[in-house]
């Protein structure tokens, strides 16, 4: 019982990529479906515990040290806070982006529409951030869980 | 009065977590029990912003016959319960890591033998 | 003897629970009390906001100050559990 089979490892390393991309989509589609950037952090953390369960501990801690998942998420809250400031001079969440005609500006039809993706505001940006942050923070939570079994071995 | 079935479910629902704070001794087991609190405190946000046959509140290729006030259900207290279920599960993952810390320390998890306080 | 009397104190406790804020005494299910603030946001949040998305634009627009709470919220018990299990993360 040293490490799990190939053919567990096999299915594993191909289900990933598809659970990143629809986390992913997930976020990135929150002003349009239903969604945003907590629905779909969970997503992509949960395919981060199947990595874990697929390939034991000591593998995955070769490759994703938990300084470098410290570094995401406090860049998501950063991202999130320079976010809500960007709008200051009228008040404090201010969406400054939405009905001029620059980056994700149109509005849309009123009234039922197929959806338009570059409407929004800053609602996409903000999904980005509180989705990185979301992913960043569950993974950490998994893998500080996961390293109890193999570092702990004593007990009183 | 059948038709107020889901206050019937949250009444359930808390009943059933605070049987189990009260009555169990295993330390996983209270834990699971808060979780159980928290469920049903969050289906009862849900239930108090339902409207008679309303649709989700979201525009993307809705039928067309929708009358737009007042075929919607209410936004707001979905949003509520949103933070309220991030909230759940930050709290359970910190209890569980206390928990962990509270075995590795006394050597059993049973609640009537760690008593006191050691250094 | 005292398994005993815990049990019954409980189950008093719940009928009371239960009868006191019971479902028939509360609004019929499917008719909200006041509606007038959830109108104005079905109403007008494509033209404000620019999103087909009431929820979201609730979350992150009207209401955002209660996600930069709950963010925080987050923040701080993903810091506590990897403080509490330092010893393991750390080699």
């Amino acid at each position: 019982m040293n490490r799990p089979s190939k053919i567990v490892r096999t299915i594993a390393s191909i289900t990933f990529p598809f659970i990143v991309v629809f986390g992913l989509y997930v976020v990135m589609h929150g002003h349009l479906t239903p969604g945003g950037g907590f629905q779909g952090g969970a997503v992509v953390a949960s395919g981060f515990a199947l990595l874990v369960v697929a390939f034991g501990t000591r593998e995955v801690v070769r490759k994703i040290k938990e300084k470098h998942l410290s570094i995401l998420e406090s860049l998501g809250a950063l991202a999130f806070i320079s976010l809500a400031f960007a709008g200051i001079t009228v008040t404090f969440f201010y969406n400054s982006l939405a009905g001029s005609g620059g980056l994700f500006g149109e509005i849309p039809k009123y009234g039922s529409n197929p959806g338009n993706m570059n409407t929004g505001g800053f609602l996409p940006l903000m999904n980005l951030s509180v989705g990185l942050k979301v992913i960043a923070g569950l993974s950490a939570v998994v893998l500080a869980l996961a390293l109890i079994s193999l570092k702990g071995g004593e007990k009183k | 009065m059948i038709f107020n079935a889901p206050y019937f479910a949250v009444i359930s629902l808390i009943a059933i977590g605070i049987y189990t704070l009260i009555f169990r001794r295993n330390l996983i087991k209270m834990v699971m029990g808060v979780s159980i609190i928290e469920s049903g405190v969050n289906l009862f946000l849900i239930t108090l912003g339902y409207r008679e046959g309303g649709l989700a509140p979201i525009y993307t290729n809705l039928p067309e016959e929708t009358e737009i006030p007042k075929g919607l259900v209410l936004p707001v207290p979905q949003a509520l319960t949103l933070t309220s279920i991030v909230i759940g599960v930050a709290v359970t993952a910190l209890m569980l890591a206390i928990v962990v810390q509270i075995y590795k320390h006394h050597g059993s998890l049973d609640v009537s033998k760690i008593r006191r306080l050691r250094g | 003897m005292r398994k005993a009397v815990a049990t019954i104190f409980f189950i008093a406790f719940l009928l009371a629970f239960f009868i006191s804020v019971s479902p028939w005494f509360m609004r019929p299910f499917g008719e909200p009390a006041d509606t007038r603030m959830d109108d104005y946001i079905i109403k007008n949040a494509q033209n404000e906001t620019g999103a087909n998305n009431a929820v979201t634009s609730v979350v992150f627009d009207y209401r955002g100050f209660d996600t930069l709470g709950e963010a925080t919220v987050l923040f701080t018990a993903v810091a506590g559990v990897v403080l509490v299990l330092r010893r393991y993360v750390h080699e």
